[in-house]
């Protein structure tokens, strides 16, 4: 029996309904373009895939969960395409994720996962656990591995919180869709490692919320001073970084005004030091 | 070659009427209804677990009645519906009425062509915003399809229910308490019996809520609502 209404499907995640009866939407979808004849030697031989992430986003554990920043920056190429692009999305109550990669692609990906985990607790009756949730996004990027070989990356960076071990969490990905747990902080995109070289120089186990969301701003100014990609705080137009607080009671967005405060301080500091 | 007997297609759509109806009877009543800041859903259920309310969407909430196997697949795809046209345009392009509509059809479709109907009777409530008024369907097993105000009532014995509910209603929209304690009282009145809140499935849009206006309440909650 086939009705418009009732399409035999029976599964909880709506990722995979998708891609049996509307392929069209998913990152997937594209797939055909793989088979078109004049591709790329590269994509062929899975030779070198380089990996355009003009951007920096990051996640640091805190003593009661995870915080999740990112810079505002899209470019293309050498010209700067969007001065304040959103890289950090609420996915639902107790997580959040980052991207860094082609900006298209990325925002439908988290799109298409915040439809996935609030379709899956509204057919199953609860949420998915925080490691179901990372599991089904290492499946998503899986999914999204043809489109990389034609450079269109994305790459994600998730946080959750974590109830039965009462902790944040933080996941990273390889364009394969592997995914690996990182223990205290992390960051992706161009200015990743820039970032993290501040983190591992300031963090320390159970920092408080304050403590932490500072660190966070400061890996991003440090990132942007040193990486074109990444832009910094935005002084003159009042653009700033975005942050999101993930612990047990939910997620918070963090304001602008208090991350301005902080970005002042931080920018009175440095100044005091080139007198 | 046996031949098949001659049945008259009134007397088929008849029985088959009768069949589905018989169903739905068997079963305990679910009420909806307008309140000050929303709409209230209220069942009573012996179940915890197995839910007869649940959730569509931000604005949308399904209940249903008659066969749990039956009304349960439904509401399997009407959230994927649901979900699917939010993706696919905007969370607000999500309606009660096109999902009401998909029900209509899918319904009505079975009925007259399949040898079992389903013994189903479903609502799609939908509230409103910004001086929009709400909206309720209520849904049948052979497809009709009927747009309530104030209150509606599937499943059981709903049309006691209905005439002890149109009594007491009051002109204007009563708050939680109020429309909670009228949908009990009839429960109660229509079933003869005394209802413990246990068995009593409870859930509200709430339009005073960010984004998914949908919430349970427990039996705890419940207990507060009325103190």
């Amino acid at each position: 029996m086939k009705l418009p209404f009732l399409p035999n499907h029976d599964d909880a995640s709506f990722f995979d309904f998708l891609t049996v009866h509307h392929p069209e939407l998913t990152p997937a979808g594209r797939r055909w373009v793989d088979s078109s004849p004049s591709l790329p030697e590269a994509s062929r031989s899975g030779g070198a895939v380089t990996v355009p992430q003009a951007t920096t986003v990051l996640a640091i554990k805190y003593q009661d969960g995870v915080i999740i920043a990112g810079d505002r920056r899209a470019t293309e190429g050498y010209q700067i395409a969007e001065r304040r692009i959103e890289k950090v999305f609420k996915i639902d109550d107790f997580s959040a994720m980052a991207i860094a990669g082609a900006a298209g692609p990325c925002i439908e990906m988290a799109r298409l996962f915040q439809t996935e985990l609030e379709h899956y607790e509204k057919l199953e009756g609860m949420q998915l656990s925080c490691e179901g949730k990372a599991n089904k996004l290492g499946q998503m990027v899986k999914a999204n591995l043809p489109m990389v070989f034609q450079g269109l990356v994305v790459m994600p960076l998730y946080v959750g919180y974590d109830h039965k071990r009462t902790e944040g969490r933080i996941f990273k990905y390889d364009l394969a869709g592997g995914r690996y747990e990182e223990s205290d902080y992390h960051a992706i995109g161009s200015g990743g490692k820039d970032a993290r070289n501040t983190m591992r120089e300031h963090f320390r186990r159970g920092l408080a919320e304050a403590e932490t969301l500072k660190l966070a701003l400061l890996a991003l100014y440090n990132a942007a001073d040193d990486d074109v990609g990444t832009g910094g705080p935005d002084l003159v137009r009042g653009i700033y970084p975005t942050a999101k607080i993930v612990n047990g009671t939910g997620i918070t967005d963090v304001s602008e005004q208090q991350i301005r405060g902080i970005y002042d301080g931080l920018i009175e500091t440095r100044r005091s030091k080139e007198r | 070659m046996p031949m098949p007997y001659y049945v008259s297609p009134e007397q088929m759509m008849q029985d088959k009427a009768e069949y589905a109806k018989k169903g739905i009877a068997r079963g305990r009543s679910i009420i909806a209804m307008e309140y000050v800041n929303g709409i209230l859903l209220a069942a009573e259920n012996p179940s915890a677990s197995l839910h007869k309310i649940s959730e569509i969407y931000d604005n949308i909430a399904f209940a249903g009645a008659g066969k749990y196997s039956e009304f349960e697949n439904l509401r399997k795809a009407g959230i994927r519906h649901a979900d699917l046209k939010g993706f696919m345009y905007s969370r607000e392009d999500v309606t009660a009425r096109s999902l009401a509509n998909g029900y209509s059809q899918s319904l009505g479709t079975i009925f007259s062509q399949e040898m079992k109907p389903l013994e189903v009777e479903i609502l799609v409530v939908q509230i409103g915003h910004n001086g929009h008024s709400n909206e309720m369907y209520r849904i049948s097993f052979d497809g009709s399809i009927i747009d309530e105000r104030q209150f509606a009532v599937i499943g059981g014995k709903s049309d006691a229910v209905q005439a002890a509910l149109k009594e007491k209603v009051p002109a204007q929209l009563p708050d939680l308490k109020a429309a909670l304690t009228l949908c009990m009282n009839a429960l109660e009145q229509t079933g003869n019996q005394k209802l413990s809140l246990e068995s009593l499935e409870v859930a509200v849009l709430d339009r005073t809520r960010d984004n998914r206006k949908f919430r349970r309440y427990t039996s705890a909650e419940t207990k507060q609502i009325l103190a």
